[in-house]
């Protein structure tokens, strides 16, 4: 049954791409094998692939003739995509790139994606297909609410805004008052923020007495972390808005990869620029529609950094049957767990090994930590609790300030998020006896 | 190289036509599209067929920030249903001045972006790390577009996080650096923290901006980075990033005149100044639609010379900016009024309207702004806690509606010295 | 002449101060002079005592952050404005005051103040030129 609000009832189905967004299914596959033979050919200008590809004997993209033939292509890891940093996975000249992004990988080596103009111009193409099915139009004030620079959520759905041709507010993240402000000032109708940064907008709404009639907020495009459906009904209620859940990863572009439509019921994968196979986690073998396992996307149209069978580690499964829409992309449900420890902090991926990696370059501290998650409103809250390391403390307070400002910087710039560092006592945290308790996660649940 | 040669060495006489016409066909718009201008000119009772020529300029009346604060948000605009993107800066109070650009604005940025970066020395192909601020700071996206528009690989940077910045430096080898002057220096430290000689940097080309700064900090940045450092000037009430930008024979920032018309005036009199005099610097946007602005007061004191330039370019060059006829500071690239802080203060209960801001340059270049701040009697309490939450309280408004991190310090009633006069709001320690 | 002050480091925690004070009694350490700087989420205890060598083998075997700095300790008349007169030699002297705290046990009529100076052989310097007392270990034993 599809969820529904009553005022939606009547709202028109918009598509940014008709034609490809309504293919039908056998069309679809047909041309998913085509672009296949193309990134199969690109994949092989790398090195990495070529070896891969060349030792299953396939040696051109014509190679690959069938769905039995594409699964016969090794699964692609981080790791691996990390292990030949920076150039490793670039397959076309250095002067048709013209952008980069970087992701921080689980240690301090980072992934790079490279965007050759196409490529760039693809990912516009689908945030804008995602974000008109959802009902945006070129009437909309956006106001995008994620980091710009080379987190990927800011400038993937800016330039999907202006193509459908939005007012686009670049607001960033933070910085809630102004937010605020601008909603009312520019009677922003369309927000694009992580859920819980909405929860917080809509406490401090609460707290400065704003009325919601001075607000024109009509939608809000919610991703980068998981939440729940009672806390899309909430935010739906609260601000008298509709809310559609977005998804997608660095690796795959960013934002723009799976997106909900009108009916909200499952996000729809873009099938003709990903192939989505949903594989179980430990045996790898790829499962049917319905069931839950780990999502692995093959880039089907991407020029400078294509990738095969990339293991994303989140776990969902695949709606059956077609959405009312009309759409032929499948649609994937919420993100409903990892198959690492990953940890998602107000919308940043975050590894414990990064913050552990970050305190060891500290002689100050000892070598015990823990990694403390709380709920501050509806903003996650992170608290690294070090360890005194007796032989360097000096007795002076203005030093143990200083040493916690300088952690939490050094850890801001290996995770971007701000965390407050605590000291504690030597021996007061617990001693890592084979597999210690690190992350302690008192967040309530969205 | 030369982006847009036809206009950027046009001969003068042709460009004064160009400068010519542009201007009539702008006073056209902005009367008939300008609520703002519209009312100004009737009220005034200028009449837009008596300026023929670039030369009448000076018959036209100025615009000013209160004018644009005061019509905040939409006041000011032409047409606002055609706005592509809305950026805001700092207001002088509460309300911060908006920023918008219809497409076809997008498109001048871009164009003027890419003159900028070919006047710095950058040519297609190159890589360029942009870390300037993304997002309502125009800094980034400036450089992005123009960069886009130009052919290089952009590498979206935006500011902070220094250590990643030199990692990427490292392993991306970007000819280009993009970012404030002090930004450039702070970043050296965290060099040699991390072990690296900054003077083998892949960096060959620094475009610093945002805030003012001195040769002698240009031949520091020079010799540690071993990089050519260059201008470039922007606000964002005329476009942003793209007003005016250094060639490499660095003397002077060549003004792109053909968009952008500028002229020096005595700020007290309004009247023009003799060429070569300091002056306030001042601009008419000819071809922009969202936010057109006529004879805008940027409050910046500098000198212009028409003399030609070697590069080729025609246009007439701008000193570094010697002074401000207001209060304003930059720190960090960020512009701040003194005015900005006392709104948040009086807002806060326990507060007095006692206040100063200490600037100062860390050993580490970096710019630090210390808000020192009288509180009442009753503020005070024996437990360090319950004042350090107070003081984190009043931190986080301020950084709220400045977007710069700052610190501040409580003092005790009557620990500012008074003055007789207008009170000193602002301390500047550092040297630029 | 330099004195020894203990500085431990300590988290805003029910007991700590009960566990260090305790564990200093049962070495029959004695507390002379004691003071706490507190900060949001931790405290640091400089306490000048009888034996600090002692007391922070002690510590250190029960795993507390410790650590020993120089501080100058100066007889003050117990009177009114006796502090103020050693205050204003400081001052005179272009001296600066970390922090200063007060001594638990009176050995004599007067009273024992403990300076921590950024720059303790000049402070030690000017208040010996203005005949003021330092105290030495054979004061307070």
């Amino acid at each position: 049954m599809m969820i529904l609000n009553n005022k939606e009832l009547d709202l028109e189905i918009n598509y940014f791409d008709k034609k490809n967004e309504t293919l039908d299914r056998e069309y679809l596959e047909k041309l998913q094998l085509t672009k296949l033979v193309k990134t199969v050919d690109q994949a092989l200008k790398i090195e990495f692939y070529k070896k891969r590809l060349n030792g299953i004997g396939i040696k051109s993209g014509r190679d690959i003739k069938s769905f039995e033939d594409f699964k016969k292509i090794p699964f692609t890891s981080k790791d691996e995509l990390r292990s030949s940093y920076p150039k490793g996975f670039l397959s076309v000249d250095m002067d048709d790139v013209i952008r980069l992004h970087t992701s921080s990988g689980t240690t301090g080596v980072p992934t790079v994606i490279y965007h050759t103009r196409n490529d760039i111009e693809n990912w516009a193409f689908l945030t804008a297909r995602c974000m008109m099915a959802a009902g945006a139009t070129k009437k909309d004030i956006f106001q995008n609410m994620t980091g710009y620079g080379l987190f990927t959520g800011g400038l993937g759905m800016h330039y999907g805004a202006e193509k459908i041709g939005m007012t686009v507010i670049p607001a960033g993240s933070g910085n809630t008052k102004r937010q605020i402000q601008m909603m009312k000032d520019f009677k922003t109708t369309v927000v694009h923020a992580t859920p819980s940064y909405m929860l917080h907008i809509y406490d401090i709404i609460v707290e400065e007495g704003i009325n919601l009639s001075e607000l024109s907020l009509k939608r809000a495009f919610l991703g980068a972390e998981p939440y729940g459906e009672q806390t899309r009904k909430k935010l739906e209620d609260l601000l008298k808005i509709d809310v559609y859940n977005s998804y997608g990863l660095s690796e795959m572009n960013g934002p723009g990869v799976s997106f909900e439509c009108i009916y909200k019921n499952g996000m729809h994968t873009w099938e003709d620029f990903f192939i989505l196979e949903i594989i179980d986690p430990v045996t790898g073998k790829v499962l049917e529609d319905g069931k839950q396992g780990e999502i692995v996307f093959t880039t089907l149209d991407r020029e400078a950094t294509p990738i095969l069978r990339y293991r994303t580690k989140d776990l969902t499964h695949v709606y059956k049957g077609r959405c009312e829409c009309g759409r032929v992309h499948r649609r994937i449900s919420r993100i409903t767990g990892r198959t690492d420890d990953m940890l998602i902090i107000n919308g940043a991926n975050v590894f414990p090994s990064q913050i552990e990696e970050v305190i060891m370059k500290y002689p100050e501290v000892g070598t015990n930590y823990q990694i403390f998650l709380t709920n501050k409103g509806a903003l996650d809250k992170l608290t690294v609790k070090v360890e005194i390391y007796s032989k360097m403390f000096k007795g002076e307070i203005s030093e143990l300030d200083s040493l916690k400002k300088r952690i939490a910087d050094h850890i801001k710039s290996a995770i971007i998020v701000n965390p407050t560092v605590e000291l504690h006592e030597p021996g007061s945290l617990p001693v890592s006896e084979g597999k210690a308790k690190r992350v302690i996660d008192e967040r309530s649940k969205l | 190289m030369i982006w847009n040669e036809k206009i950027e060495t046009m001969n003068l006489e042709d460009l004064k036509e160009v400068q010519s016409k542009r201007l009539k066909s702008m006073l056209d718009y902005i009367y008939n599209n300008s609520t703002f201008y519209k009312n100004k000119f009737d009220k005034e009772g200028i009449n837009i067929e008596d300026i023929k020529s670039i030369d009448d300029i000076t018959k036209l009346p100025f615009t000013t920030k209160e004018d644009m604060r005061d019509n905040y948000p939409f006041g000011i605009f032409s047409n606002k249903s055609k706005l592509a993107e809305i950026h805001v800066s700092s207001g002088t109070t509460g309300n911060p001045t908006l920023v918008g650009y219809t497409k076809d604005d997008i498109g001048l940025w871009s164009d003027v972006m890419a003159r900028t970066l070919g006047c710095a020395g950058a040519k297609p192909g190159d890589v360029i790390q942009i870390a300037y601020g993304y997002g309502l700071f125009t800094g980034g996206l400036g450089f992005h577009y123009g960069a886009l528009e130009m052919g290089l690989t952009i590498i979206p940077c935006s500011a902070g996080m220094t250590k990643r910045q030199l990692k990427i430096m490292e392993d991306f080898k970007p000819r280009i650096l993009a970012c404030t002057p002090s930004y450039a220096m702070y970043m050296s430290e965290d060099a040699k923290d991390m072990g690296m000689d900054p003077r083998k940097s892949s960096w060959e080309i620094g475009i610093f901006g945002a805030e003012p700064w001195s040769e002698s900090m240009r031949t520091q940045i020079e010799n540690t980075w071993n990089i050519l450092a260059t201008d470039v000037y922007g606000l964002s009430e005329i476009i942003g990033p793209g007003v005016a930008q250094e060639c490499t024979n660095k003397e002077g920032l060549h003004v792109f005149s053909d968009v952008f018309y500028p002229e020096i005036i005595n700020p007290t009199t309004g009247q023009p100044v003799k060429e070569g005099e300091d002056g306030e610097l001042v601009f008419t946007t000819f071809t922009k639609k969202a936010i057109p602005v006529l004879r805008y007061r940027t409050r910046d004191i500098v000198s212009m010379t028409n003399k030609q330039c070697k590069c080729g370019r025609t246009s007439p060059r701008i000193s570094k900016i010697k002074g401000r006829t207001d209060d304003m500071i930059v720190v960090r690239g960020i512009n701040v009024f003194p005015s900005q802080i006392e709104h948040v203060l009086v807002n806060i209960e326990g507060t007095t309207p006692h206040y100063q801001l200490v600037v100062d340059r860390s050993s580490k270049n970096l710019d630090t702004l210390e808000i020192h701040v009288e509180v009442e009697q009753k503020i005070f309490s024996d437990e360090i806690k319950k004042l350090t939450q107070f003081e984190n309280k009043i931190q986080d408004e301020i950084e709220s509606m400045l977007g710069v991190s700052v610190k501040v310090k409580l003092l005790e009633p009557r620990s500012i010295e008074r003055s007789i006069g207008k009170a000193v709001r602002v301390i500047d320690k550092r040297n630029i | 002449m330099k004195m020894t002050q203990l500085s431990i480091f300590l988290e805003n925690r029910k007991g700590r101060l009960y566990d260090v004070c305790s564990l200093l009694g049962k070495n029959n350490i004695n507390i002379l002079a004691l003071t706490i700087a507190e900060t949001e989420d931790f405290g640091v205890l400089r306490t000048v005592v009888n034996k600090p060598e002692e007391a922070m083998k002690a510590l250190k075997e029960n795993g507390f952050a410790a650590n020993l700095t120089d501080v100058v300790i100066v007889e003050v008349e117990h009177k009114p404005g006796g502090l103020a007169k050693i205050l204003k030699i400081l001052n005179d002297g272009n001296i600066n005051i970390e922090y200063m705290h007060a001594f638990v046990k009176q050995h004599t009529d007067n009273a024992y103040m403990t300076f921590r100076f950024d720059n303790p052989d000049e402070a030690l310097k000017v208040l010996k030129k203005n005949g003021i007392k330092i105290i030495t270990n054979d004061d307070i034993k």
